[in-house]
């Protein structure tokens, strides 16, 4: 394996599945009914937000619904009440996230294991009853009738048009589809960098990692931060598409099923939580008519999932294809 | 370097308190540039938790750490690494799912400023390839360099330990029982790699293998129950009395 190059999202040359992911992402809207497909785009850019902590930070984070949360609700305020372009809405609830990310590190980021998810946990119920009882964020309702407005003044993000014989606000789908894809390059380019390799070893062995002078906590902190800001930038974005920030997105269920996806897809792999993120929405979506026993089916697909791929199904993927590649490889000699 | 230079790394009164019983008491050490100092002792003396105090992983109970006459008993670990004092582990540390290649470039990594530029290609660490490779054929692992750590058999996980630690380029290394766990012929290769990466710095080493000590300390500190209970060359401190009831039992056995 060669480890100076960058690894491919699912272990093919980097470049061509990058090109694999723009081409999906082009194609889902033409599968799934257009709302859907931004939304599992959405909870994509979440769970890999995610998952750069726990896959790559080695810190398992029971709040990430908060970043989600407010950037959903800052977002929300900004392009509501201030009435801002799209673009500086977007921005508004990531520095939101960004800074939620800065408090949170400040007093979670030298607890280990448990001890950070139960502290993560603790502040994110902080954030929900702030949401809940401020006087800005409409209580149990949630703040409805976000505007998506026009992108830069010019591109009207609200009207439909057809489009292949597929009808979308098709706009929306591109700002969309390019905030989640560019979220997704930032997060494996800092991978790649050579942060990335400092983290790695920080996961690997932390005090060994100090004992090299690499400033482990720093490290952390860095991706926490990261990590919330790209969380808080994906319920942003899913503000803008639903017109809606909703209270169920700062519940500690929409922490729980972060993980959830994030496990699914293959934790610790650039495309699985991705996957795992769109797969799960896609559930809800259509085994919406079961009403609570969605619940029910979705914990039997994850015990099942478990069970069956333990790295997750993108994890299993990628072992396979090494193993493969590996006798290819020693056969070819 | 003259004869009565003032110790590279010392320290005063040393002391740590564990829930009530004191792991460390009123040490003093001074370790003297360029030599190699081997501080020994029974199980549980207390030598890892003096490693761990000189490296700052523990905070001091009380007590003063001196680097080159400067005062760094409050210094953060990573500040100590950047003065030049840097540790290994007694239980093996390799990052376990890099390639030894990017085992000792991480350690080259972490003496620049690129740790934090996050918006650099990978291409950036090539920089730090033909110094990894060079540090990897010191300690025979030239041809290993793409194993990933975790495959690599015991003895050689420590040889790779030893070439991360040195591109760390310490002044003062400080190994935690380097041979602890190796067959013979291993511990003749770390003896002599250790012999070797003692040129030009100082060493202070933790170590159970006497024939090891007698081999390679300039210097002996012996260490019982927190405190330092003689201090000299092998052939005094073997011969203390104290030393032989303390640790070498009735037998001249390591095991107290
Ligand atoms: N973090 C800790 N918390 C509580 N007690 C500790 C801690 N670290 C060490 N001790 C205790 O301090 C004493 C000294 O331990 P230390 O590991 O320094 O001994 P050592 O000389 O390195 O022994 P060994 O030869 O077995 O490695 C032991 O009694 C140990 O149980
Ligand atoms: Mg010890």
């Amino acid at each position: 394996m060669s480890a100076a190059r960058a690894p491919g999202l699912l272990g093919s040359p980097a470049l061509l599945s990058w090109i694999g992911v723009l081409a999906l992402g082009v194609l889902l809207p033409f599968l799934v009914y257009p709302v859907l497909a931004m939304e599992m785009l959405c909870f994509a850019l979440f769970a890999s937000a995610f998952n750069l902590l726990l896959g790559y930070g080695g810190l398992l984070s029971f709040g990430h619904a908060a970043f989600f949360g407010i950037g959903a609700y800052v977002c929300g305020h900004a392009a509501k009440v201030w009435q801002l372009d799209p673009l500086l809405a977007l921005a508004c609830g990531t520095a939101a996230g960004v800074m939620l990310g800065v408090a949170f590190g400040a007093v979670a980021i030298r607890r280990q294991g448990i001890y950070f998810a139960m502290v993560t946990l603790a502040l994110a119920q902080i954030v929900y009853f702030v949401l809940l009882q401020a006087p800005f964020t409409g209580g149990e309702d949630g703040l409805q009738g976000i505007p998506r407005g026009a992108l830069l003044g010019v591109l009207d993000l609200q009207s439909e048009s057809v489009l292949l014989g597929q009808r979308a606000a098709w706009g929306l789908y591109g700002l969309v589809l390019a905030v989640t894809v560019s979220g997704h390059f930032l997060i494996a380019r800092v991978l790649a960098s050579p942060t990335g390799l400092a983290l790695r070893s920080v996961q690997e062995h932390e005090p060994r990692a100090r004992s090299l002078g690499l400033p482990a906590s720093g490290l952390k902190f860095g991706m926490l931060v990261l990590s919330a800001g790209l969380a808080a930038l994906a319920g942003a974005l899913k503000a803008l598409v639903l017109g809606l920030a909703a209270l169920t997105d700062a519940t500690w269920q929409m922490s729980g099923e972060v993980v959830l996806m994030t496990l699914i897809g293959g934790v610790g792999t650039l495309a699985g939580p991705a996957v795992g993120a769109g797969l799960l929405r896609y559930l809800h979506h259509t085994l919406a008519g079961l009403g609570s026993w969605v619940t029910v089916v979705l914990g039997g697909i994850f015990v099942f999932c478990v069970l069956v791929f333990r790295r997750g199904m993108i994890g299993e993927w990628l072992a396979w294809w090494q193993r493969s590649r590996a006798a290819v490889g020693s056969s070819g000699r | 370097m003259s004869a009565e230079t003032a110790p590279i790394l010392a320290c005063r009164g040393l002391r740590r308190d564990f829930r009530g019983f004191a792991a460390v008491e009123d040490f003093d050490l001074a370790v003297r540039e360029g030599s190699i100092h081997a501080l020994i002792g029974p199980n549980g003396a207390g030598k890892t938790t003096v490693f761990n105090l000189l490296t700052r992983f523990l905070p001091v109970s009380a007590g003063r750490i001196l680097l080159r006459g400067e005062d760094i008993t409050a210094l953060p670990a990573e500040r100590v690494v950047r003065r030049g004092l840097v540790r290994s582990f007694q239980i093996s540390a390799v990052f376990a799912h890099l390639s030894a290649l990017d085992n000792v470039r991480v350690a080259l990594l972490a003496r620049t400023g690129l740790v934090w530029q996050f918006w650099r290609a990978r291409s950036t660490l090539d920089a730090f390839t033909d110094e990894a490779h060079h540090h990897l054929a010191s300690v025979g692992l030239a041809d290993l360099a793409h194993t990933p750590a975790v495959a690599l058999p015991y003895g050689r996980k420590r040889a790779l330990e030893l070439a991360t630690t040195l591109a760390r380029d310490p002044a003062v290394l400080l190994l935690d029982e380097p041979t602890q766990g190796m067959g013979i012929e291993d511990v003749a290769r770390i003896t002599e790699l250790i012999r070797i990466a003692a040129r030009g710095r100082t060493v202070l080493m933790v170590e159970h293998n006497l024939k090891v000590v007698a081999t390679l300390a300039d210097t002996i500190t012996v260490l019982a129950r927190g405190r330092r209970l003689a201090e000299g060359s092998y052939a005094a401190v073997s011969q203390d009395p104290l030393v032989r009831e303390a640790y070498l039992g009735h037998g001249g056995d390591a095991h107290a």
